[in-house]
């Protein structure tokens, strides 16, 4: 259960870059996660909003783009991607491979920004109306 | 209101591959082999690693050992009797170490000095999962499995055996009464890292042994 972790790698990584754009809201971070990440995707959404509780990342929804294993196969020299996790064989010539191509990733591909037009309140700042009442 | 895409493409565990990176480089400029032995909790692995201490000293290597818990410093007093230096990193509830408790702890470790190591052995928390993702810079990982545990742990845990360099099952004395089927246990760790070096161990009698002090002096060699 190292996902909460992993979430709050997310959320330190993600406010950082977010930083660079004052006055945005992150609305979406996108994931890519290998099959061999040892991370479980039900676990990180679950951790998410913990995660971001009280952060600038507070309510930006997780997209995580779970990528399957790719094998380069020194037989047949073809990059192959296989099903699940449970046999690195070739699929195309049936021998095992070793040389993983992909499938270990867990990077941070993107993150969505709302951000206010020119003259516009920043977002989520309380409008003027709100401050009076 | 716009929309604004940012392209990052940054890895989560950026800030730890780069304390690793850093490790590492430290590492091998010191010309110490560092090893990360993982396993489930109860395989052996502080038996394995007191046989491997003990053992490395008669031969007069100098060894040293970081071993992780959640709590307790009981398994490094009981590596400790070996004779080597060993220091406990407690993780409070974490359940992996990470390259910057590591980094931390080298250094608080006044003791010792890598460049003086031949071998550094980092036994890590007892899981299966959360190590796997975290590089602690180490040369060699090993994953160990004992025989008691079933021979489909590689196809549970593929993250952590497809990213080791090498496998070691420990207990093999009990493998008649466990009805452990080895060659079963082999295809399944060679179907998730073809190629990978196995080692057939026990700390009990010492069986398998003495190919591993092969393996570890043969990789030393190229430290």
């Amino acid at each position: 259960m190292h996902e909460l972790s992993i979430a709050a790698s997310i959320v330190e990584a993600v406010t950082e870059s977010a930083s660079a754009y004052p006055g945005a809201r992150v609305k979406e971070v996108r994931l890519r996660v290998g099959a061999l990440a040892s991370v479980i995707e039900d676990s990180l959404q679950f951790c998410w909003e913990l995660a971001t509780e009280g952060s600038p990342v507070a309510g930006a929804k997780l997209v995580i783009n779970m990528l399957p294993v790719i094998l380069h196969c020194d037989a047949c020299g073809m990059d192959s991607q296989i099903e699940g996790v449970q046999s690195f064989r070739c699929p195309r010539c049936g021998e095992l491979a070793a040389d993983l191509r992909q499938g270990r990733e867990l990077e941070i591909e993107s993150i969505e920004l709302e951000e206010p037009d020119a003259g516009e309140a920043p977002v989520g700042a309380p409008s003027p109306v709100e401050e009076h009442l | 209101m716009t929309t604004r895409i940012v392209e990052l493409r940054r890895g989560i565990l950026k800030k730890n591959d780069e304390l690793a990176a850093g490790l590492r480089q430290r590492f091998t400029s010191a010309g110490v082999l560092v090893l990360n032995l993982v396993s489930s909790p109860g395989t052996g692995k502080t038996a394995f690693l007191e046989l491997t201490l003990r053992e490395l000293r008669s031969r007069g290597a100098k060894a040293a050992a970081l071993v992780g818990d959640l709590e307790t410093d009981n398994d490094a007093r009981r590596l400790a009797a070996s004779g080597v230096p060993v220091r406990q990193i407690n993780t409070h509830g974490i359940c992996h170490l990470d390259a910057e408790m590591v980094t931390k702890h080298i250094e608080e470790w006044k003791e010792v000095s890598l460049a003086g190591l031949d071998y550094l052995f980092i036994e890590n928390v007892g899981n299966l999962v959360c190590p796997s993702s975290y590089d602690l810079g180490e040369r060699i990982r090993v994953a160990l499995l004992s025989v008691t545990e079933g021979e489909d742990k590689p196809l549970k845990y593929p993250g952590l055996f497809n990213s080791s360099d090498a496998a070691v099952i420990t207990k093999v004395d009990l493998a008649g009464p466990c009805g452990f089927d080895r060659d079963l246990a082999l295809k399944n760790i060679n179907e998730i890292r073809p190629g990978i070096r196995i080692f057939e161990t026990s700390a009990k009698t010492v069986a398998g042994m003495d190919e591993w002090f092969a393996y570890l002096a043969e990789k030393a060699q190229l430290s």
